[in-house]
Formats: structure tokens, sequence, C-alpha cells
């Protein structure tokens, strides 16, 4: 590649078109945090819900057969399981509550790290004026409203609900001669090429063909080159860009 | 280097940081995964940064990605050393930083007391207002509690311990609650604590008033003033931490209002932490010696007095030093 190449070899990372954030850390490199939305955050809280629920029902039972003594202590756990479920599971329990493990969520600083006790605590206190006037309200209100999905809770506390993105399967690159690009490839480029190759199995030839069709003349190939062919040209160069084994 | 070459070379390196991390994620106590891990993240975190750099392909990006981001997870993961921080926040932190607030502070104790002091008064003067503030029935339910004459009802009876433990759990469950609907009312502009502390003064100085009014005073005062001083104060307390964050959203300054807010709750979050512990306080002395009987009346006033100075010293004096706790 020539120095005087007009782009630049260490590009910034483009915007992500979707909801995530890059959240630069002071390794040099950056996090994607993906934050979760109204609806996945409510089923959390509901499973939460049903599960702090049937821990008071069970504990009623327990405590019922101690007399008096039961039934303070069962105060006692009225008010652990109402005010301090969500901090001892979210400090505890690298952010998630039951609730929010089963949907896949956890709680971070903004900054993405863990969330710690007085972070925890203040966004859970102040679920109370998220509950205002009734059902969650002015909570699912300031969530719709916020780039983050944060709700006044999480505002005031600097935390984030993000998901713990699972690992997708690696998809094999179709088979193909390697070939040498003809021309200089940036690296979104290059990204673009390599993206393409992956996800073939994930869209249908015809598709694919089309795709391919448009690169016809950057590719330098003949104007009545077979779609087909330009296909393969394609994932040539995709394997040519990945390398052999 | 061609992606593929990459990835086997350090194919290893990668599953093995899986491993070892699935191992922190699972268990908090020190074990031998963690040994090395910083070296192993940095290395992890250069592999990243190389990979997007030279345009590897997203499903090679992605992985490492996650990789970096769960190690920074636990690199980052909360440590607490929790006995020290605490004993340095109840004997230096907490009475330091009501002094800080002090504006805030007088002004939701002003609310608080004087809507107490003023609404106990007029009560007391006019009997009949009472009834624009609590029910007939709460009245009632009241005046039985406090009942001088009835025989074994309610909290100024001797109980068995039994009942203490009831009481116990039922003031932690009550009073915290209140504490805590009074700061988080502060997000509404500082309207709702502002409220809670004038409606909270208003019930519980109509209650006084009320009692004093009808003659059950001499079992009311004794009951009251010992944990009334860590209750109260405690209530003003949230009511302070509340309006903070409500004064944050009114009055910015040179921040945006979000992260104003996030500055002035870093701060109310701790007040806070000082009311739960006045609060608890509070719920022992008034399950365990409030409920006592057997002490006379002039006792009770006396450890009260007491007590009420020990919170006023602690807020005003506790921490003065510079190096007392350390």
């Amino acid at each position: 590649m020539s120095s005087s190449q007009a782009w630049p070899r260490i590009a910034a990372q483009p915007a992500p078109l979707d909801t995530r954030i890059r959240m630069e850390t002071p390794e040099g490199i950056d996090l994607l945090l993906r934050p979760a939305g109204l609806l996945s955050r409510s089923l959390a809280f509901s499973i939460d819900l049903l599960i702090r629920g049937a821990l008071l029902v069970g504990l009623l039972y327990l405590f019922q057969a101690l007399g008096e003594v039961g039934t303070g202590l069962f105060l006692l756990a009225l008010f652990l399981i109402n005010w301090w479920y969500m901090v001892l599971f979210e400090v505890l329990n690298q952010g998630r509550s039951p609730g929010k493990q089963i949907m896949g969520l956890r709680v971070v600083h903004d900054d993405g790290t863990p969330v710690g006790w007085s972070a925890s605590l203040l966004r859970n206190l102040l679920r109370f004026i998220d509950m205002l006037p009734f059902g969650y309200s002015v909570g699912a209100f300031t969530c719709l409203q916020h780039p983050m999905f944060k709700r006044l809770g999480d505002l005031a506390a600097g935390t984030l609900v993000i998901y713990r993105d699972s690992l997708t399967e690696r998809p094999v690159l179709p088979e193909a001669q390697p070939v040498v690009a003809p021309l200089v490839l940036t690296l979104e480029e290059q990204r673009a090429v390599l993206a393409f190759a992956e996800r073939q199995q994930t869209i249908s030839p015809a598709r694919a063909q089309e795709l391919a069709t448009i690169l016809i003349a950057p590719l330098q190939l003949p104007a009545h080159t077979a779609p087909q062919h330009a296909v393969d040209q394609l994932n040539g160069i995709a394997r040519g860009l990945a390398g052999s084994i | 280097m061609k992606q593929r070459q990459f990835e086997q070379r350090h194919q290893d390196t990668w599953l093995h940081f899986g491993e070892r991390l699935d191992a922190l994620e699972r268990s908090r106590g020190k074990n031998d995964a963690g040994d090395g891990f910083t070296e192993q993240y940095r290395q992890i975190c250069q592999h990243l940064a190389l990979a997007q750099q030279r345009g590897y392909s997203s499903h090679l990006v992605e992985p490492l990605q996650q990789l970096a981001m769960s190690g920074h997870q636990q690199l980052y993961r909360h440590r607490s050393q929790f006995a020290a921080q605490l004993l340095n926040f109840v004997l230096a932190d907490f009475p330091r930083l009501v002094r800080a607030e002090w504006r805030l502070m007088a002004l939701a104790s002003l609310l608080f007391f004087g809507s107490l002091i003023v609404m106990g008064l007029l009560v007391y003067g006019y009997p009949d207002l009472i009834y624009s503030v609590v029910s007939p029935a709460q009245v009632g339910e009241m005046e039985s509690m406090y009942d001088p004459a009835a025989p074994r009802i309610g909290q100024a009876a001797e109980r068995a311990s039994s009942t203490d433990w009831l009481m116990f759990g039922y003031y932690i469950m009550h009073n915290i609650g209140i504490a805590f609907q009074t700061f988080a009312g502060g997000l509404l502009f500082g309207l709702g604590s502002l409220f809670f502390l004038f409606f909270n003064g208003l019930m519980i100085g109509a209650v006084a008033g009320h009692l004093t009014d009808v003659g059950f005073g001499e079992t009311f005062w004794p009951f009251v003033v010992g944990h009334g001083a860590f209750e109260l104060t405690a209530i003003a307390l949230a009511g302070a931490a509340g309006l903070k964050l409500g004064w944050a959203l009114l009055a910015p300054g040179p921040m945006p209002r979000g992260e104003a807010l996030r500055v002035a709750a870093q701060t109310s979050v701790r007040l806070i932490g000082g009311v739960m512990l006045f609060l608890l306080i509070a719920a022992f002395i008034e399950a365990y010696w409030s409920s006592m009987t057997w002490p006379h009346a002039n006792t009770k006033y006396l450890v009260g007095a007491v007590l009420w100075a020990l919170v006023a010293a602690y807020l005003i004096f506790a921490g003065r030093s510079a190096h007392a706790p350390d």
C-alpha cells in the first residue's frame, strides 16, 4: 500500500448504526456496550417480582410457626427483600439479579465497570420515584426518552443496564480459490468483503449474486460476467484476506 | 499477518483466558484463576486492538471484544474493605458530610421540626384540629395505645421479649420505608422531600399534641423521647439528602442537569447510609428500651436527653480533627 494513500490506515472506528455505545478503556481499547431496552428490563423486573413474592410467601409459612418472634423476623425479611434484594444481587452477583440473569442483562456503571454499593443502592432506592404515579410510568417514560434507555434511578446513579452478549457461532467461509484483490482495499472494504463471505449462509443465493453484481466493475471483471462468478470472485478475495490454514 | 495465522497462533491464549473468566465469574473468593490475570488481559486487549486495526472479520473481532469486556468486568470488579470503610464512615465521613450540607440540613430540620412543634402546640391549644390531619379511627387507635389506664395494651405495657422482636422488625420496616420515601421524593425537584418532611412533621406533631392534651402524656413522652433522637433526626437527614437531589435539578450550576444530578446523588447516597444507621439504632432502642415500663419516667427523660445530646454532639463534633479515625 502506498504511503500517499488517501485512506488513513488507522481509521477511527465507524460509529455503530445500532444502539451500541463505544466505551474507551484505559487499556486503549473500545468496549462495545449494548444498552437493554424497556421490554427486556420490565420482563426481568417481573421475574424478580415473582421470585420475591414466592420467597415471601414461603417465609411467611415458615415464620408463622414461630409466633411473634417469627412475625418480627418476617417483617425484617420483608424489609430486606423489599429494599435490598436488588442491591445485594447486583453488587454480589456481577450486576445481575436473578431476573436479569435469566434475561441476559447486567448492571454496570456508565464507564462499563461493574456496579458498586453506592450506585446500586441509589438506583434501587430511586425506584420509588420511577414507580410513580402507577406501574413504573415515570421510569418507562424516561427510559423510552433516553438514548441509552436509562430510567431516573439510572440517571442519578450513573448506571446502565446492558446485554451480556453470547457468542455467535463462527460461520465457515464458502469454498473458493483464494485470490488477491485486483485493487487496494481499505480496512472497511476488507471487512465488508469478509462479512459478505461469512454471511452468505444466511442470505439467499439470488441476493448474494445481486450484491456481487454491483461490484463487477470495481473488481475489474468483464462486464458480462455471470453473477455467480462475481460471487466466487468475492469469496476468493475473502479467502485471500483471511489467509489459508 | 493474515487472519487465519493470527487466529491459529493465539487461539490457545483466548481459550485459556475464557476458562479463567468463567472461574472468576463463578466465585467471589480468592483463587488461582487470578494469578497472572492482568498480563493475559493486557494481551487480549492488544490482540483486540490488532484485530480491529488489521481489518479482520467481525467474527474474529467480536469474540475478542467479549473476552476483553468480561476481562474488564473482572479487573475492575467491586472490591470492598467493608469493615474499614464502615468504621471510617461512622467515625468521620458521615458527620463531616452532614456539616458540609448544613444549609440543606437546616432547611429540612426547620421544615420537619418546625411543622412538628407548631402543629403540636396548635393541637394542644385547639384539640379539634387533629381531625383535619388524622382520621378519627386512627386517633382512637393512638389513644388506646398510650392510655395509662389500660391494663396491658399497646407498646407502653411491659411485653414479652418475643414481642420486642416483632416490634423491632416492624419499626425497621416502617421507619426506613418513610425515610427512603422522603429521600426518593427529592427527585421530583425536591417537592417530594418537602412534602414528606412537612406531612410527617404535621402528623407526628398532631398526635403528640393530642395525646398530651387528653392527658396521656405521661405514657407517651417517656416512650418516644429515647428513640426520637435518632428517628426524627434520621427523617430530617433523609429529607436533606432528597433536597440535595432536588436542588441539583433546580440549580445545576455550570453542569448539565443529568450530570449535576449524578454528582449530587453520590453525596446524598452517603447521607442515606447514615440515615439507615440511625434508623437501625432507633429501631433497636424503640423495641428494647422504650418499651420497658419499669424505669421511672424521669430515668427515661434523662436517658432521652443524653441520647439527644449524643446525636447533636456526634453530628457537630465527630471527625473534626483530621487524623482522628485513621
